[in-house]
């Protein structure tokens, strides 16, 4: 352990999830400017009130430099780490360390993007084209559902996981989206729909994949001087982990997760243990990043995924672990094909209460939230945050 | 996209570089070559001039037997752009004799046979540039 902590140093003041699923009318930095005010609004500040801001891959031109400007921002820190869609709880881990370092007050992290009406986002297909790695991956019709499913294929070969464990991940998200008026699907699915829908890449269903939406999230961070001048609920910020896990030099191992390193991180920051986790919020990219996400994060034993998510046990209220609440990348909202920042931002709304009455965890004291950037298939940026209620 | 590839798949050119174009230029000769750390032993993939086990950056190319089994597979059925036309086809990891897990595709065989396991051999499937894509056969 690190002989100075963030725990609890730096608390979640603010969150925002756009309302919308498709946003046509929108520019990309409207867009960043619409969930920035949101988030801040929640909090109780204003854009004046920022001196740290954090942007990702979907931030258009320069990233945080050019969305400083568009926002007017007067920023002393910025940081524009990109590890996909994970790299909002990245964030949230810099920021908490730049808060208790004392060099941040406030700060504002922004996702933004239109990959539903607005064709590819910004990242860079150049950027992408000159990797090392691109003429040894990109050459054999690698798709994201096509690199999971090779994740998945290998599960089921060594553990025996069947395509109807992963449906019925997709059955509890869809049992949460009921409730959610923004989810993008609302319909309650059953084991059956799951695994008669179209196969994309086995053994992965459509509805074994996520959703594919516009919109944005935001977060705003804060001391615990600024949190104390608010008149709102603020959550602190337990335990952070960040781990990349990859190729590594052609070894690849597709039966786990950047979770195995970042949840013990994050745990051991935060001084709990998994059964101390009152609610979890996944990243949901497909059904099996959940299973092999759960088994990694020490929730179950490895291999056991399958059978752990079997008989609602991620269900709210009643299952054993409820989570993503507001129907999760599968059926609510995958904005910017990026599903970091609103793990974060259920996960605050169920700490304070404030998750849909139909689904709302009793007492929640402790939630976790994980995000999975990259491809399961490859390289990944894994993120692991632990918030309280309170201290 | 150009003509598909003797296989009927796309046969996209890569970009070789410094670090790899004789990786490249020993596939437009029907070989796989492989670097081979001078340090450790250990044999690097995807190929360039450095070990990412132990840091050197000697590294001996040598001819490798293009054996295999795979070690992951899946029939992409639904893709969009260049390569729709080409579902379904077998997008795999191939577990090289020499240690190296590869990204391919396997070909000249029935995608719904391929399984886990199964033995494989290289085929080099030329694009138009010259350089051929390592992809695999049935052993």
């Amino acid at each position: 352990m690190p002989s100075v902590t963030i725990r609890g140093k730096a608390l979640i003041a603010g969150v925002y999830e756009h309302p919308g699923r498709e946003l046509p009318d929108r520019t990309l930095p409207q867009i960043h400017a619409e969930v920035a005010a949101g988030a801040l609004a929640d909090a109780g500040l204003s854009l004046a009130d920022v001196d740290a801001y954090y942007s990702a891959g979907d931030a258009p031109g320069f990233g945080a430099l050019s969305m400083v400007e568009y926002l007017g921002l007067d920023c002393s820190y910025i940081d524009d780490t990109e590890t996909g869609g994970s790299a909002y709880l990245v964030h949230v881990q810099h920021a908490a360390a730049a808060i208790a370092a004392g060099q941040v007050n406030v700060a504002l992290i922004t996702l933004a993007g239109k990959p539903r009406t607005g064709g590819a986002g910004p990242g860079g297909s150049a950027r992408f084209s000159s990797a090392p790695e691109a003429s040894f991956e990109n050459q054999f019709g690698m798709s994201v559902p096509g690199g999971y499913a090779l994740a998945a294929a290998r599960h089921m070969h060594e553990f025996g996981t069947t395509s109807e464990q992963l449906a019925e991940v997709k059955v509890a998200a869809s049992t949460h989206a009921q409730h959610n008026p923004h989810a993008f699907l609302q319909d309650v699915v059953t084991v059956e729909e799951v695994v008669s829908s179209p196969m994309i890449s086995d053994p992965l269903h459509r509805l074994d994949c996520c959703v594919i939406t516009d919109g944005g999230g935001a977060l705003v961070l804060v001391s615990e001087a600024v949190a104390a001048s608010l008149d709102r609920h603020c959550v602190p910020v337990l335990g952070t982990g960040t781990a990349i896990k990859h190729t590594s030099g052609g070894r690849t191992d597709l039966t786990h997760t950047g979770a195995t390193r970042s949840g013990p991180l994050a745990f051991a920051e935060a001084g709990v243990t998994p059964a101390d986790i009152d609610y979890v919020s996944i990243y949901d990219s497909f059904t099996i990043t959940v299973v092999m996400t759960l088994e990694d994060l020490g929730f179950c034993a490895k291999g056991d995924g399958g059978r752990f998510v079997s008989d609602g046990a991620l269900q709210s209220p009643g299952g054993v672990l409820p989570f993503n609440t507001d129907g999760g990348g599968l059926c609510n909202n995958h904005p910017a094909n990026r599903g970091g920042m609103t793990k974060v931002v259920e996960a605050v709304r169920q700490l304070r209460g404030e998750a849909h009455a139909a689904v709302q965890v009793p007492d929640c004291e402790l939630a976790l939230a994980h995000g999975t950037g990259g491809s399961l298939a490859t390289r990944m940026g894994s993120a692991t945050l632990v918030m309280g209620r309170s201290l | 996209m150009s003509e598909p590839g003797q296989f009927g798949l796309p046969v996209p050119p890569p970009n070789p570089n410094l670090e790899t174009q004789r990786f490249w230029d020993a596939t437009a000769e029907g070989r796989l070559e492989l670097p081979r750390c001078d340090s450790c032993g250990h044999v690097v993939w995807y190929p360039r001039e450095r070990c990412d086990q132990c840091g050197s950056t000697s590294v001996t190319w040598f001819e490798a037997s293009g054996r295999g089994t795979v070690y992951s597979c899946t029939v992409t059925r639904r893709i969009p752009g260049s390569w729709r036309k080409a579902a379904p086809f077998v997008l795999a990891y191939v577990e090289l004799e020499e240690g190296p897990r590869v990204l391919t595709n396997i070909v000249g065989c029935d995608p719904e046979t391929v399984h886990i396991g199964q033995a494989v051999q290289a085929v080099f499937d030329p694009t138009p540039d010259g350089p051929a894509l390592l992809r695999f056969t049935p052993a």
